[in-house]
């Protein structure tokens, strides 16, 4: 029973926050959003501190639940997002009507996928996903007035069903070969078998639709422009990170043996992910659409540090997607106070955005160098760690592809920068005053932005829980 | 001494700069953040000859520190006199920088900030004994150029800070593609490192060696204006604000050459032989190219820019000859481009600032009327054109007396026709201050100029003080930079 409180904390917290929020929507009088925001942040840092305490490793459910040092890390990472969305969508939340509602979606979908993180089982893994996609498409459609939001959440409902078909069709037919869904079966499952590696292919296809890599990539910028800021953040940050950590863990110990197929699909899919992302990205005009490309290409550097198949690889992609979070959230952050204030998120609505804006802009800037990889912010350690990792492999084209693809990332994002610092504009736009909990989201990303980098600790720590 | 200073101490001015209020105030701080680096750089020096007097080790002051300890990556710096040249180099060129912006009114404090940012990139640059900290170092000095130049420059500005960030974006993407194979050759003990020295002391197999050296070779190249990657440069340069183009010129083009020579040509000896007669027919190529292509323009800084392409030109040639004589050379070129081609941007900004025209056929008689800006230029055309006495002579006799030791016809023919660029610089040198500073005022307008200020002066004083002291007692900078080339050639002909 210890055990029970012990190695679930963070999902029974998490639930007990969903039930919390029930309480006070059906409770008679009405809170103020204000008061109800307020409540929620303090709830989720409780949250996210309490992951820091009361460590325990083990199995749970007959070996359907493990958790451990890694795992906890990686739950803790989405933590710290989700409170950072939490406190950057404080703006357009107050002028929601439904904060309630839209905070218990978001945490039924953290809580899938904590569950999709701790699962040592693919039916228990496939529960957790269904868990998270299905509020996520709810909350796709949470600017009920627009149209674009609804589609948005049509597209992701669909794609988001299809992928899930192909991986439960690959997880059925790994029944078949292999008799046992549980992670130490098939890890010790010594075959290759054609049916065999063609439901790997099938779940990898699966895997590909959740985190966008491309060919499946294309329901991204739709639902990612579609969508109220806050969800586009939490898709592409929680959502996407959530799987990555999934996905790594998965094939570097369910799949270990089935390496050589592996390494070849992902190779080709990040090559596929950064050209096509990159280029992309190079024509967008709306941010968000833009932001979506990015985020694909960025994808295909992850892919990249994966092939590596070794440790080094694996603490890359988490500590990557580490100073995503931040980074990217950074972005969003800004993105977010100027579209809930003056509802504008084209590039040119953004020029001459440093005379009106100078803290914002910078704030943008900073976040959108760490995207590009520039030094001294921590996207440089990330991505050259993920390309350093890949090159364990001896594959110099690929790194070379990668490290080319770099340059032609910056050009757009050189192509933000260029529009706020350089650009004049007749109507830019009017300041904005930053009320307190965005500002406290921002500094903490620009802090881990800062930090997580140029301090090597972190790297050093999520390397000694990969081991 | 410790050589972190060198990185702390711009860097707390600059944020000191965050803190203080209007152009008076920001100006005195990045004025007094310049000329700390130069006490501080002048103090190194001092320090470096007293130490090396007793001490038997290549590097000296080192600093190691783990950085990201699973990576073997390391926080290692460390100096020989090579990089103690550079940094004494970038520490003049910067308080120029300063001096000469002393009026920047738009935007002050970004400004100021920027150019410390970029300081501390290449003092990074030319401390580290890592090479991920080096390859760090060299990509810090590229965005705040992209943002200097775009934002306070003049012309196609955004053309050419796009221009110039996506082509030294692309020269450190070889580059680490170089770095990472060097990496993963040279392991010890199954231990993979980015330290210089332990790099060196493996020394990866010549087959390894003869494919990563194109990526670092080519990618540092690229800063270095090697053909025909130079095309950022004419560009680049001449749409940057005067300190900017200052900085560009005379340091960031020596991130590159100074890269070649470091970690190219001493860790892949092998296939610097290998490559040396590609990089040689490509450095001539450079240099004639440049030499004729700086004949054609009329801007004095596109003629600045592109005789930049033409002199670092002689860099690459020192260093594909492989000698040491011709090795020394390259780097006096570099210490002495630096200078000479600094002073150079700051003169041209000096007369833009007054007539707001840098058209040479629109300039004339200025030498009436701004009697100061006008000798300085001359002199500094003269020690480009490589007038003895000046420090573009020692460079360039330099690279010529090594590039000669090579008794082999095609060596013979590249040094000849390297040579022959001469003529053609002081064609262009010539034609270009004659008619704009001598003859009769073509403007009326100009006779109300004034001459150079003191902050001016202070910054032309103090470069020129540079190429002379160059010029005049050149064995002062050979001594120091000796011991470094030395380890380099011997590394060199240990693989004959």
């Amino acid at each position: 029973m210890n055990d029970f409180f012990l190695l679930m904390k963070q999902e029974l917290l998490l639930t007990a926050i969903i039930f919390i929020l029930l309480f006070v929507k059906l409770s008679t009088n009405e809170w103020k959003t204000k008061n109800l925001l307020l409540l929620v942040n303090i709830l989720l840092t409780i949250n996210l501190a309490a992951g820091f305490f009361f460590n325990g490793f083990g199995y749970l459910f007959g070996d359907m639940f493990q958790t451990n040092d890694l795992i906890r890390l990686e739950k803790n990472i989405l933590n710290l997002g989700t409170l950072l969305i939490s406190l950057q969508s404080y703006n357009w939340l107050m002028k929601h009507k439904h904060a309630a509602e839209f905070y218990m979606l978001m945490f039924s979908a953290l809580l899938g996928m904590f569950f999709m993180l701790s699962s040592h089982n693919l039916l228990m893994f496939y529960v957790g996903l269904e868990l998270a996609s299905i509020p996520l498409a709810a909350m796709a459609n949470f600017d009920l007035e627009k149209r674009r939001s609804s589609e948005a959440a049509m597209k992701y409902i669909m794609s988001s069903a299809f992928a899930s078909g192909l991986l439960l069709f690959g997880i059925s037919l790994m029944y078949g070969v292999s008799g046992s869904l549980n992670f130490t079966d098939l890890q010790s499952l010594q075959t290759t078998s054609p049916l065999y590696v063609f439901a790997f292919v099938l779940i990898i296809a699966g895997f590909g639709f959740k985190i966008s890599a491309v060919p499946f990539h294309l329901w991204t910028a739709d639902v990612y422009e579609g969508s109220p800021v806050a969800v586009t953040s939490f898709l592409s940050v929680i959502s996407k990170g959530s799987m990555i950590f999934v996905f790594g863990t998965v094939l570097f110990t369910v799949f270990q043996q089935l390496f050589f197929q592996w390494y070849n699909i992902l190779a080709i899919l990040a090559v596929l992910s950064m050209i096509i992302g990159n280029l992309f990205a190079l024509r967008q005009q709306n941010l968000k659409r833009f932001l979506a490309f990015s985020s694909i290409s960025q994808v295909g550097f992850i892919l990249i540090g994966i092939t590596a198949g070794n440790m080094k690889g694996l603490s890359s992609v988490i500590y990557f997607v580490l100073i995503y979070v931040f980074s990217n959230l950074a972005a969003f952050g800004v993105l977010s106070l100027v579209d809930a204030e003056k509802g504008k998120e084209n590039i040119d609505d953004y020029k001459g955005f440093y005379k009106t804006n100078p803290v914002l802009t910078w704030v943008l800037a900073i976040a959108l160098f760490s995207l590009a990889g520039i030094p001294p912010t921590a996207g440089f350690f990330g991505k050259f760690f993920l390309i350093l990792a890949g090159a364990g492999r001896n594959n110099y084209l690929l790194i070379t592809i990668a490290a080319l693809n770099m340059v032609v990332s910056l050009y757009y994002y050189l192509r933000i920068i260029k529009a706020m610092f350089m650009d004049t504009n007749e109507n830019p736009i009017e300041n904005i005053i930053i009320s307190r909990s965005p500002k406290l989201a921002l500094a903490i990303c620009l802090a881990g932005i800062v930090i997580t980098g140029l301090v090597g600790g972190a790297y050093d720590y999520i390397y000694s829980l990969v081991k | 001494m410790n050589l972190s200073l060198l990185l702390i101490l711009p860097l707390a001015f600059s944020f000191l700069l965050l803190f203080v209020k209007g152009l008076k105030q920001v100006r005195t701080v990045a004025l007094t953040a310049a000329v700390a680096q130069l006490g501080l750089s002048l103090y190194l020096l001092y320090q470096f000859l007293i130490e090396r007097a007793t001490s038997s080790s290549n590097f000296l002051f080192e600093q190691k520190y783990a950085w990201f300890k699973n990576l073997n990556i390391n926080y290692h710096a460390g100096v020989d006199g090579i990089s103690v040249a550079m940094i004494l180099l970038t520490a003049f060129v910067v308080l120029a920088g300063v001096l000469v912006s002393w009026n920047q009114e738009k935007l002050h404090k970004e400004f100021f900030f920027l150019l410390l940012f970029l300081s501390v990139g290449a003092y990074g640059f030319f401390i580290s004994l890592d090479l991920f900290m080096l390859f760090f170092f060299l990509e810090v000095a590229v965005i705040p150029k992209f943002l200097l130049i775009g934002i306070w420059g003049s012309g196609k500005k955004e053309y050419s800070a796009m221009k110039l960030a996506l082509m030294l974006m692309a020269g450190s993407a070889l580059v680490f593609v170089g770095l990472a194979g060097l990496y993963y050759n040279t392991p010890v003990n199954e231990v993979f490192s980015f330290d210089l020295t332990t790099i060196a002391n493996q020394t990866a197999s010549s087959a390894t060696q003869r494919f990563f050296f194109p990526f670092a070779f080519i990618g540092f190249g690229i800063f270095t204006a090697l053909f025909p990657f130079h095309t950022w440069v004419p560009d680049g340069h001449s749409s940057a604000p005067t300190a900017a183009s200052m900085f560009l010129a005379g340091i960031s083009m020596k991130l590159g050459g100074y890269g070649c020579l470091r970690v190219a040509t001493y860790l892949m000896p092998d296939a610097a032989q290998y490559y040396s007669t590609i990089i040689i027919v490509l450095a001539c190529i450079a240099i004639l190219y440049g030499a004729f292509a700086t004949m054609m323009q009329t801007d004095l800084k596109y003629i600045n820019a592109y005789s930049s392409v033409s002199h670092c030109g002689f860099v690459l040639l020192g260093i594909g000859m492989l000698t040491k004589t011709s090795i020394t050379g390259a780097v006096l070129q570099m210490v002495s481009h630096g200078l000479m081609t600094a002073l150079f941007f700051a003169v041209i900004g000096m007369i833009y600032e007054r007539t707001h025209t840098r058209v040479v056929a629109q300039l004339g008689g200025l030498l009436k009327v701004m009697p100061f800006i006008s000798t300085v230029f001359v002199i500094v055309g003269l020690c480009s054109l490589g007038l003895p006495g000046l420090s573009g002579f020692v460079a360039e006799m330099t690279v010529f007396m090594g590039s000669w030791q090579k008794a082999d016809l095609f060596y013979r023919f590249a040094t000849i026709i390297a040579c022959a660029s001469i003529v053609v610089t002081a064609v262009y040198i010539l034609r270009a201050v004659g008619s704009s500073i001598m003859g009769p005022v073509k403007n009326n307008d100009y006779l109300q100029l004034t001459d150079a200020g003191w902050n001016e002066k202070t910054a032309a004083v103090l470069l020129l003080a540079g190429i002379l002291i160059m010029g005049l007692v050149p064995f002062w900078i050979t001594d120091l930079i000796n011991p470094g080339t030395e380890v380099i050639i011997q590394k060199i002909g240990m693989i004959k």
